[in-house]
């Protein structure tokens, strides 16, 4: 076992872990932030995204050892302390972006990192980036509506409700 | 996963120390070792992570050669690379294996559907290692085997500049990764064609299509020149007929998108 601590969603957090404990086992099973979903643990579906750095990545496809020193942040960090949703939750909430909601923390951590970037994205660049983000309910079109709309873009034009 | 230690090096001289004990291995972004390691298909004692390695990371351009550091992301090559190289990176996977995956943990893999090696082979490359240089012509040995000795690690690539080049990949959609991926790369001297995802023996370049493109750059070229279908690779998302003739469909794309 090793010592591994880590700043998550602004608050200090550390625990023991083995060498092979990934990223989303720790967040999950040692800190109980169970936001971040396990939907195919093969690094193909994207519902385990988070923010390392500031950086998407795929929690299930990163050691927790490797995440040493870090700031990460998961979907538990997105609200406000209210509890009130923030512009994406709030978009994907109002635009019908979610069925079941098993994808949604991963769409709602790759778009937050998508428009931290790219502030305005085309709905083009929008569905090039969900690239590794999977949804077997949506069918995706209200997601990129809702992220869309999320930036502040008119999204009357776009795709069915 | 088996259990197995891990350790974080600051220096190359470190990692290669570390890589020496026995049954010790590299991990790069380990977008390709960690699934490999949950399917128990590999069982290190312990891992050497290269990601605090600050000499192997950084892009850079001077004198009309590019140099990439081995730990380079997928996304620092799509964001400071010469733009056909870093086009190529932006399309590998998505954000998340792109803000991970290394430049060296993909040659170092060497799979044969990987787009840099396609690159490599056009971009008159030179594989950087702990311990020597290898020509990018040397390096790919195959499905998954390489020049490299065991513990080598890649610090970084270098590959001269051309004048003008293009990578164009068929996406296989459900993996991400290249059905067939032709880089075409044109110098004063020549022109040079990379071509990953085709073959049984991994990338290779296509000598015949060069010659033609090298007499006349223009995609009526490759007009009647054809690809020995029994070395491509056949399976259920193509089969060896259908890949020989897509190499030379995204060969005259990608000198079309040039020229
Ligand atoms: C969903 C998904 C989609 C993908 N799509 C594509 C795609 O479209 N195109 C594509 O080309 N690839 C694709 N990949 C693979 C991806 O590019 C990997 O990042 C890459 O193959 C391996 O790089 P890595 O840094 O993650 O290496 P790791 O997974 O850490 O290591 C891979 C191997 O290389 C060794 N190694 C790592 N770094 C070094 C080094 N510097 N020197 C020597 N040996 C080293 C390791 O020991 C290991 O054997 C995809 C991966 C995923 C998960
Ligand atoms: S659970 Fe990580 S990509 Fe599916
Ligand atoms: S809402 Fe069910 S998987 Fe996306």
């Amino acid at each position: 076992m090793a010592k591994v601590s880590m700043t998550v969603n602004g608050k200090a957090a550390s625990g023991d872990v083995e060498g092979r404990t990934l990223l989303s086992s720790f967040l999950r099973e040692e800190l109980g932030l169970t936001g971040t979903h396990v939907g195919c643990d093969t690094s193909q579906c994207g519902a385990c995204v988070v923010h390392v750095d500031g950086k998407a990545v795929k929690a299930c496809t990163m050691l927790a050892l490797e995440a040493e020193g870090t700031e990460v942040a998961t979907i538990e960090g997105q609200a406000g302390a209210d509890g009130s949703l923030n512009t994406i939750q709030q978009a994907f909430q109002d635009h019908h972006g979610l069925q079941c909601g098993f994808c949604t923390p991963g769409m709602v951590m790759s778009a937050a990192a998508l428009l931290k970037d790219n502030p305005q994205p085309s709905e083009q660049e929008v569905r090039a980036y969900l690239e590794g983000n999977l949804c077997r309910c949506t069918g995706y079109h209200n997601i990129v509506k809702a992220i869309m709309a999320a930036s502040g873009q008119d999204v009357s034009g776009i795709a069915a409700e | 996963m088996y259990e197995f230690e891990f350790e974080t090096p600051a220096t190359v001289a470190e990692a290669v120390a570390a890589l020496a004990e026995e049954e010790a291995q590299a991990l790069g972004g380990g977008q390709t070792l960690i699934p490999t390691l949950k399917q128990r298909l590999a069982m290190p004692s312990k891992l050497v992570s290269l990601a605090g390695i600050a000499e192997m990371k950084g892009v850079s351009i001077a004198d009309g050669v590019l140099t990439i550091g081995g730990g380079a992301t997928h996304a620092d090559v799509a964001a400071e690379a010469c733009p056909p190289l870093a086009a190529l990176a932006a399309g590998i996977g998505d954000p998340a294996v792109r803000n991970r995956g290394t430049i060296g943990g993909s040659l170092a893999n060497n799979d044969p559907a990987a787009d840099y090696p396609a690159a490599m082979l056009a971009l008159k490359s030179t594989i950087v290692t702990d311990r020597r240089e290898i020509a990018g012509d040397d390096f790919f040995q195959g499905l998954f085997e390489t020049a490299l000795d065991e513990g080598e690690i890649i610090t970084g690539v270098r590959c001269d500049i051309p004048e003008a080049a293009h990578y164009q990949k068929f996406d296989q959609p459900a993996s991400r990764f290249a059905l067939v991926g032709v880089f075409v790369a044109k110098y004063a001297d020549g022109v040079r064609v990379g071509v990953t995802g085709a073959s049984e023996e991994g990338a290779f370049r296509w000598r015949e299509a060069e010659a033609a493109l090298s007499a006349s750059f223009a995609p009526d070229a490759l007009e009647g020149l054809s690809l020995d279908a029994g070395s491509m690779m056949g399976d259920l998302h193509g089969s060896k007929d259908y890949r020989a003739h897509l190499v030379a469909v995204m060969t005259k794309r990608a000198v079309a998108a040039i020229s």
